[in-house]
């Protein structure tokens, strides 16, 4: 999916996990398409959701607040949300906002569908 | 205080899809004044940040509000770049600016934090004629307002 934001979010699923991959620039234009695949996932009853960030390329506070949603509606169902292959200008974000040590944050798409 | 007109002024709608626009002009203004490409794009960031605020809690995501952002390099040693950004929404008590708690993990508030992490020196006031303006400030070399222990932003 995508809107004039540029977002594009595609979900797929890999054995229990469902994978959501957006790309483009995460703000408070395009947090919402993020968040929609987010609660998609979350609806389909996921017991891994892994979000891979590889094609993000830039997020702000309304991401991270997205992304938090998300984990605090992981943790309510019991499910497991894991974020991986972060950008390093998308990393600083987390660190700025000590959300680095909240997330589980594997390198790649692998590291996240095996841990 | 600001020396002088502007070096660049935009005038923007309180449309979030033109922050992407800003956010690159902001970051390209920056290289130029002499900021690596991390302290560029925290520069960016924090316009961004400000500019949500603005766009969310000032004008309450109307889309025909204005917003002006002004920028001036800063005099002196070491040098660094100066950004206004007025509005004429809804006026806020300046101490009521201010992050959430970091341990407090929950969804928003992380905004006027990251601003402070970003720049130097932040203040918030009231405009004399209506809505609100914030003067930012990273120097050359900075290690930004959080992390000096700088006054909340208010």
């Amino acid at each position: 999916m995508a809107d004039e934001s540029g977002v594009r979010v595609s979900t797929e699923r890999r054995g229990n996990a469902t994978v959501v991959k957006p790309s483009g620039e995460i703000d408070i234009s395009g947090s919402p398409v993020l968040r929609e695949a987010l609660r998609g996932a979350a609806a389909g009853g996921a017991p891994v959701v892994v979000v891979d960030l590889a094609g993000v390329s830039y997020m702000d506070s309304s991401g991270l607040a997205t992304l938090v949603e998300a984990m605090k509606n992981a943790n309510s169902r019991k499910a497991r949300l894991v974020l991986c292959n972060m950008a390093e200008r998308v990393r600083a974000v987390f660190e700025i906002a000590h959300l680095d040590r909240y997330f589980r944050i594997a390198s790649s798409l692998e590291e996240a569908l095996g841990g | 205080m600001s020396a002088g007109p502007a070096h660049v002024r935009v005038e923007i709608r309180s449309d979030p899809k033109y922050l992407s626009g800003v956010r690159e002009m902001v970051g390209a203004v920056a290289r130029r004044l002499g900021f690596d490409q991390l302290a560029s794009s925290q520069v960016a960031l924090a316009v961004d940040e400000a500019l949500a605020n603005v766009i969310c809690h000032g004008y309450e995501r109307r889309l025909d509000g204005s917003i002006w952002v002004s920028i001036w390099p800063e005099e002196g040693e070491p040098g660094g770049i100066r950004i206004v950004i007025e509005d004429e929404a809804r006026q806020v008590d300046c101490g009521e600016i201010k992050g959430r708690d970091l341990e407090d993990v929950r969804p928003g508030g992380l905004g006027v934090h990251i601003i402070k992490h970003a720049m130097d020196d932040v203040v918030y006031e009231k405009r004399d004629c209506c809505g609100m303006r914030l003067t930012m400030v990273k120097r050359l070399g900075g290690a930004g307002a959080a992390d000096q222990g700088g006054p909340d932003g208010g």
